[in-house]
This record gives structure tokens, sequence and C-alpha cells, in this order.
């Protein structure tokens, strides 16, 4: 018999999704003072300049635009979150840690998932940090609005973590989010993040609803706006569909390449 | 169960392009659990290229690669094999701790961290972060991370590049310690010294193939072998006749100076059949068999140079 029939695989459970893991990747982005300023401070600051002075100002369609410019905050801070946190496979790669990761028995999915979790973790500090700040400064919705709001603005984030992963895997820059950060404010705008999409004109009105903010944007305001339509969650789940398959084949190009 | 069946490292006829460079050429290399084998080579020689298919980190364009009888990668998920890259391989904004623990969460059971850190002589940096660690530092933090997995096989890609002196001994005093323990070690290097002094055993590669493979010794031989010296009465100089061949022989002043690659047959002959005395015998250094072997005027490939027998 040989040695080599004796030792048995020692891949970790779960494929290493594990607590350390994520605890030490959680305590990565908390450090990082500009994921901080990118996640929760901007976001802050575009409330207090466009949301404060007219927060008790009704929109065109009747709703308070208190509520509707933080709800659209808190999706734009919790999409840059988790874009952020996806796209710092780019600084892993560009440091070498990835490569080091495959000298352990680490499963590339498991590895993935921990990212995912993580950005998850970080979008949901943002959404808090963002309703927190908005309930300082005196916005009201009942409590079923905040949680459903919160919630959306929460779990669509994940698409923009894929989005994160997807570009974080094509690019090799350090500087990632230099790149993402204005592309972020593009789609936000897009989306009707920063302004309602009924003024932006039709052309542009038009373009908005393919954009990958736009569904998400609008689930996370139905609550107060009442509306609901079903091309909102196919928005959501075709952007989905195309960063986490860009993702994937980026990420196995990358894996041959290296 | 026996140990000696299946060897740390397998690999046959490895071949790999890189566009128009053909960076390893038909290299077999067979490992023994326990050896400490020094890689030896000038830059570009296909240190890193061979090391990165031996790690499964990049794929053989022909030929196979065994560790410990698996598959590369099946090898990294027992454990079995960690390696030492030159550079990167470490997260910034982390600790030294950190990171080793890290590292100890990709696997289902590992070494305490504090002892590898211990080991590795950084425990008294851990909560230092890795930005902040010299070279030398950031080096041992790469061993440290490979113990955690206690691996049979540690593979190290040009450890030392850009250390100083002392960190570089006491990185080898590191090594060297764990390696008295059983583990099986293979290290790239262009450092003659590093070769000489730690590793039990000497690959030399050139251009893609091994050219020399041996201990030391028998590298320092193989170029131009020993000079043996010794005083003969000019009486007996129609005695040299019968000598065994050897490259080069001068006679001047009583004094006999011979260059062979078999120092101990013209010792012998001198011995038992002249009257050669103050006999002196000096193997010429690993520099000149290196500067020998992988010159441009080296032995051609095909004709590479291996010693039979124990090595160890």
């Amino acid at each position: 018999m040989s040695t080599a029939t004796v030792v048995q695989e020692r891949k970790p459970s779960a494929g290493g999704i594990n607590r350390t893991f994520l605890w030490i990747e959680i305590k990565r982005m908390l450090r990082n003072r500009r994921t901080i300023i990118f996640t929760v401070f901007m976001p802050a600051v575009f409330f207090f300049i466009f949301g404060l002075s007219n927060k008790d100002k009704l929109l065109p369609n009747g709703h308070s635009y208190g509520q509707y410019i933080l709800i659209s905050l808190t999706v734009y801070a919790a999409m840059t979150a988790a874009t952020g946190a996806g796209s710092q496979v780019a600084v892993e790669r560009a440091q070498g840690w990835s490569r080091q990761l495959r000298l352990t028995p680490l499963l590339p999915g498991a590895y993935i998932a921990v990212k995912a979790m993580a950005a998850l973790t970080l979008s949901l500090v943002a959404v808090v940090a963002q309703f927190v700040i908005g309930a300082l400064a005196g916005v009201t919705m009942d409590a079923q609005t905040w949680l459903t709001a919160g919630l959306v603005a929460w779990l669509g984030s994940l698409v923009f973590a894929a989005l994160g992963l997807f570009v974080g895997y094509l690019m090799p820059s350090q500087n990632v989010m230099q790149v993402l950060g204005p592309a972020l404010a593009i789609l936000a705008m897009l989306g009707g993040l920063f302004m309602p999409i009924e003024i932006m004109g039709e052309t542009f009105g038009n373009i908005a609803k393919f954009t990958p903010a736009y569904g998400i944007g609008q689930l996370a305001r139905s609550p107060i706006t009442g509306e609901f339509d079903w091309a909102w969650i196919v928005n959501v789940l075709i952007w989905l569909v195309i960063f986490v398959a860009g993702a994937a084949m980026a990420f196995r190009r990358d894996t041959k390449r290296v | 169960m026996t140990t000696a069946s299946v060897p740390a490292v397998h690999a046959a006829g490895l071949h790999k392009s890189f566009g128009k460079v053909h960076a390893v050429r038909g290299l077999d290399l067979t490992v023994q659990p326990g050896e400490v084998v020094a890689f030896l080579g000038p830059n570009g020689a296909g240190k890193t290229t061979t090391i990165d298919m031996i790690l499964g980190l990049s794929a053989p364009d022909q030929g196979n690669v065994s560790i410990f009888g698996h598959t590369p990668r099946g090898a990294i998920a027992r454990g079995q094999v960690a390696a030492v890259m030159q550079t990167g391989g470490l997260l910034r904004d982390i600790s030294v701790r950190e990171t080793v623990q890290l590292n100890a969460a990709m696997f289902d059971s590992s070494r305490p961290v504090d002892e590898v850190l211990a080991r590795a002589g950084i425990l008294e940096i851990a909560d230092r972060k890795v930005e902040k660690c010299s070279g030398g530092q950031q080096q041992r933090l790469r061993f440290a991370m490979a113990l955690v997995s206690d691996p049979g096989l540690l593979i190290l890609d040009e450890p030392t590049t850009g250390m100083d002196v002392a960190g570089r001994r006491d990185f080898w005093t590191a090594i060297r310690t764990d390696a008295q323990r059983g583990r099986t070690v293979i290290f790239a290097t262009h450092y003659l010294e590093e070769a000489d002094a730690y590793a039990d055993r000497i690959v030399l590669v050139r251009q893609g193939s091994i050219v020399a493979d041996g201990t030391a010794a028998q590298i320092k031989n193989l170029a131009s072998g020993r000079t043996v010296k010794a005083s003969l009465p000019a009486t007996e100089r129609g005695l040299l006749a019968g000598m065994p061949p050897v490259e080069g022989m001068e006679y001047d002043g009583g004094r006999l100076t011979v260059r062979t690659g078999d120092s101990d047959a013209v010792v012998r002959y001198l011995l038992n059949n002249t009257g050669a005395h103050d006999v002196e015998v000096a193997a010429n250094n690993l520099e000149e068999a290196f500067v020998a072997l992988t010159g441009d005027d080296a032995v051609p490939e095909s004709t590479s140079i291996t010693f039979e027998g124990d090595l160890v």
C-alpha cells in the first residue's frame, strides 16, 4: 500500500465558507476608510443637500419628496457598498492573494459566496446608516415601509455585488472604484435614484427603464407609491443574470491565465 | 505500508511555452521524501515556470506532475504541499496574525496559529499590519502560512530575494530547522551559496532543462573536477604516462599539477606507483561549476548528467 492512499482530503467544511474567513473579510471592509466614505458618508451628504431642504414638499405625483429621496439614496448607498465590496477582488488579484488561495483547498465557489456575504454585510450597514440619518433628519414612514424598502435596497444590492465581482475580475487595477464610482453615479441617475424619472423627459425616461438600478429603485419605493409592475422584477433578474454570468466568465478566464 | 514507495515529487517530460519562448523543455524530476533540493539556475532558466507546473498553478503543454502520488490539485486538497512564493500573495490591510488565521481557515485542520508564527520567528510582530512589515518579515509570514497545513512538501521560489545577509541567514536557519523534522523541501535559487549551504542535492537548470543533478560536491566536481598537486622527483616523470586519462597536467620545478574529473584515481595512481608526496586535492568551487554548466558555451542540453545512488 502506498502513502498516497492514506492521506485524506482536508477540504474545509462548506468548501471554506466559515466564520473566520467571513469575519476577517468584514473587518477589512469596515477598516477601509474609502469604503465607508463611498457607502455611508457620500449618500448622507447627498441626502442633506438634495433631500433635507425639500423633505416636506410633495412630488408632482403626490408623494413626499423626503421619503422618495431617502429610499432612493438608500438604494444608491447599498448598491455602492455592494459594488465596492465585490470589486475588491481586483485588489486581491493585484496583490497575488487569489493565486495564494489557489494553494489552499478553498473552493472557488466558496470564495465567491464569502465575497457575496461580505458585500451583503456592508450594504446592510449602508442601509441602516442611511435610514438612521433619515429618521434623525425627520423623515417619517410607517414600520412596514421602512422594512420593505430596507429589505429591497439590501437584497437588491446583490445585483451590484455581482457587478463588482465582474469588473473586479476584468480590471487589474488597484483603483477599480475610481472607475466604478462615477459609473455607479450615472447608473443611479438613470435609475431614478437622484431625481424622479418623470422629470427626465421622454427619451431618458425610456432609456432609464432598461438600466440596472431602475427596477430595484421602483420596488424599494413601491410602499410609498403604492405601485407595482412585474417589469421591475424582470429588470432586476435580468441584470442579476447578466452580471453573475459576466463574473463567472471573467473568473474562469482569470483562473486559467494565472 | 511503506513510506519509500511514493516520491514527494514526480515530474515527467514537462514542456511549457509562452508564445515563441520555450521556457521548459522536457524536464524530468523525482524528489524523494525528506530530501532538501536546490533548484539552481540563472534567471530565466525556467525555475518559476517549473514550480508553477509542480504546484498546478499552470498546466504543462506536455508531461505530467504528481505530488505524493496525487495530482497537484489533489495534493493541495490534502494539505500535502505548500509554497513560499517570491512576491505577492499577501493582503496588505490585515495583520500578520490575521493572515495566518485566514490561511488556516481554508483547511479543515491546521497547526495552531501562534505555533507557526513562533516557528517562523514572527510571533512578536503578530499584530503588525502586513504593509508595515519588511521584506524579510513578509517572507517569514509566507513561510508561516506554508506551515499552517503541516505539509509534507514545501516549495520555495527564490525565497530570499531582496533580503539582507542577516535576514537571509535567519530565514534559512528557520527553514533548515524545519527540514530536520523530515519535511521535503525544494527551493529555487540563483544564489550559489544558498544551494551549496542548505541543499542535500542540487538540480542545475539551464534553458528549461536539467543539466546536472547531484550533491554540491558532485556538481563542483562536474565542471572541471578537482585539482591534484603533488611533489614528484624529476626522475619519475616518465611514470606519468601510465596515469588514468586527465584533463590537464603541468610539471614545474618538482611540483606536479593535475586537473581531473576523477581525483581519487589520480591520487591512487600517484601514491601506488610513484614516489609522489605532499599530495593536495582542491575542489573547484561551485561558482566555477555553475558558470561552466550554465554559460552559453556550456554542456549541450542533450547530455544532462545525473548521479546514481543515494544522494541524501
